[in-house]
């Protein structure tokens, strides 16, 4: 398959008033052409950082990106206008994405007229109605609706077609559902699954719902602190998580029955809570809350290991 | 796309947003009050000349034999001491200050609107700074000592008065605009339009400005009444408009030192100014609580 993104040893570092912020801290992985890959991890572990650079919100601090071949490790405004139409992104709160003073037809036409793809403004009505239809939404019910006056399910997939009036290869879906009710959830990840086919698209799927994951994902990424601690293929890593971490994050996925609670890895208790990163601990960043840590946990840092085909630890104790 | 339906529910969609905004703004019966007196008073501007009984009044006119005749049938607010009509003059003297607020308002509110939004838009860049400072310096005076210092400078008439209101005013609209720009522009639409490479011309006017329409314009109706008071108060201490115009701070100017016994030449005038503002403050708050529960 063809590698679309791949990212090389990506830093961010914020500089606050309390001290710099590691939010990424050196991640590589790669993205292949229309699979999903996705991101976990908790709040604060740099996910939604990473999917920020890759859209462009800001260059990262060192580290490359690069998107067919192309180093686009710069702030959007820096990158070619294909590769910024190319990469789209959808946010998690679509409250806050969408203009509330603005109508959806203006929503939606604004990346259609920066990118050159119409060629008059009476044309606007007609493709923002075909995209409106492509997210199942009735154009003539929303096209002069205002977002203040939707639910968020509805903003959610007009979030989306906004994402898909460019026509991208890659979109960045960063926790497009954890605003969203369960039910809304449900249909939002339907259109999207339904929208990948049609469009052939990559999405990098950034969430912490793992429930969520293990039905979407072809490939995933688990981050802790800004570094990631798993990839390997959904199923292998669902089945065979070998980093603690994972497992931990695995085991606090709630469940019903006695067959699923089966289906999960071995129990690990989530003791504390993800430390500052303005102090990250030496070592391996999880011996602080690791039940296996040992004693070269807390100098030495993992390196990454190779397991088998596609699945990467950074554990010192995966062999 | 059958184009009629859009362009039907359009419409509709209009009239249900101002269905909604008028049920929530008559709600209160003060904003309704407010409303009244407003129209009522710019409408009466507007018409002077062809309501008004003695047009020929406002200008230098005298008849002795009718001076400072109480309020009666033929002068409802009775003459001053040249004897002309108060009631012709009070007309008159409205549209003097709705033109002074007109002129103030259309210079400081788009003065003030895009000093703000470049500020707020490139906060904390020089241009943020140089301009906050200026406008701080211009807000730590109060408005109408401001005011009288510029007049003051000035040759006193119309024209000057205008221009030293519109030179103490626009801070207010620039710090207004200011701080709701600078809090809109880590909003994710924001950060999108950016991103996609909207042109900044475009994101900060397109994009950011409509979500701040809605304090400007509250703030807008309330200074229609304090600019016509900062005008008046201007007048009064003869740094305004000059007779004789029949400016209300003028009239109550001169009518001031013959109270209390004819009281009706310069109390008719006061209670004027004082209607007027009463009227746009209540129209003021009635469009502000409409706008908080919108939040614009």
């Amino acid at each position: 398959m063809n590698e679309l993104l791949v990212v090389k040893n990506l830093k961010k570092y914020f500089k606050t008033k309390f001290g710099l912020v590691k939010a990424v801290d050196g991640i590589t992985f790669h993205i292949n052409e229309g699979e999903t890959f996705a991101l976990v991890g908790e709040s604060g572990s740099g996910k939604s950082t990473t999917g920020h650079m890759i859209v462009g919100m800001y260059a990262p601090t060192s580290g490359e990106i690069y998107y067919k071949m192309n180093n686009i490790s710069v702030h959007a405004s820096k990158r070619p206008k294909n590769i910024t139409r190319e990469i789209q992104v959808v946010f998690q709160d679509p409250a806050s994405s969408l203009n509330p003073s603005r109508y959806i037809k203006d929503i939606i036409g604004t990346p259609l007229k920066v990118y050159n793809l119409i060629r008059n403004s009476t044309e606007v009505e007609q493709k923002v109605a075909d995209l409106l239809e492509n997210v199942e939404l009735p154009p003539e019910l929303y096209m002069y609706r205002k977002p203040r006056e939707l639910g968020g399910g509805e903003l959610q997939a007009i979030a989306i077609a906004r994402a898909l009036s460019t026509n991208p290869k890659l979109i960045i879906l960063d926790e497009p559902t954890s605003a969203l009710d369960v039910i809304t959830q449900a249909k939002i990840i339907n259109l999207l699954l339904n929208l990948q086919k049609k469009h052939n698209l990559t999405y990098l799927f950034i969430t912490h719902d793992l429930a969520v994951v293990r039905n979407i994902a072809s490939r995933v990424a688990v981050m802790y602190l800004g570094k990631i601690v798993e990839t390997a293929p959904t199923i292998e890593l669902f089945n065979h998580c070998r980093h603690p971490y994972s497992m931990m994050l695995f085991s606090s996925i709630p469940v019903i029955s006695e067959d699923e609670k089966n289906l999960k890895p071995k129990k690990i208790t989530s003791i504390g809570e993800i430390p500052s990163s303005l102090s990250i601990p030496p070592g391996c960043r999880f011996h602080t809350r690791c039940p296996y840590a040992e004693a070269r946990c807390k100098v030495e840092e993992p390196s990454l290991k190779h397991i088998n085909s596609g699945h990467i630890v950074a554990c010192h104790l995966a062999e | 796309m059958n184009e009629l339906v859009i362009t039907g529910r359009r419409f509709r969609l209009l009239s249900d947003r101002f269905k909604k905004f008028w049920f929530k703004f008559s709600r209160s019966s003060l904003s309704i009050i407010g409303l009244i007196i407003s129209t009522t008073c710019v409408i009466l501007a507007v018409l002077a000349p062809y309501i008004v009984p003695y047009p020929e009044h406002i200008e230098w006119y005298i008849d002795y034999d009718n001076a400072l005749r109480p309020p009666n049938l033929e002068h409802i607010l009775g003459t001053d001491q040249y004897g002309r009509d108060v009631f012709s003059r009070i007309i008159f003297g409205m549209r003097y200050s709705f033109t002074l607020v007109v002129v103030v308002l259309s210079i400081v509110i788009p003065t003030g609107i895009v000093l703000g939004v470049l500020a707020g838009y490139f906060k904390d860049t020089w241009f943020d700074y140089l301009i906050m400072r200026i406008s701080d310096t211009f807000v730590a005076v109060p408005p109408l000592v401001m005011a009288l210092a510029i007049a003051a400078v000035l040759k006193p008439s119309m024209i000057n008065s205008m221009i030293a209101v519109s030179l103490t005013w626009w801070p207010w609209y620039a710090r207004l605009t200011y701080s709701a720009v600078s809090s809109l522009k880590n909003e994710y639409y924001i950060i999108y339009s950016e991103v996609i490479g909207v042109s900044k011309l475009r994101v900060m006017f397109v994009e950011i400005l409509p979500n701040c329409i809605g304090p400007i314009l509250t703030k807008a109706t309330l200074d229609v009444g304090w600019v016509i008071l900062v005008g008046a108060a201007l007048s009064f201490v003869g740094l305004g408009a000059q007779p004789p115009i029949p400016d209300l701070g003028t009239m109550v100017a001169e009518g001031a030192h013959l109270l209390p016994t004819t009281w009706w030449v310069s109390i008719f005038p006061a209670l004027t100014i004082t209607i007027i503002i009463l009227g746009f403050n209540l129209l003021g708050d009635g469009l502000k609580d409409v706008f908080t529960e919108e939040k614009y």
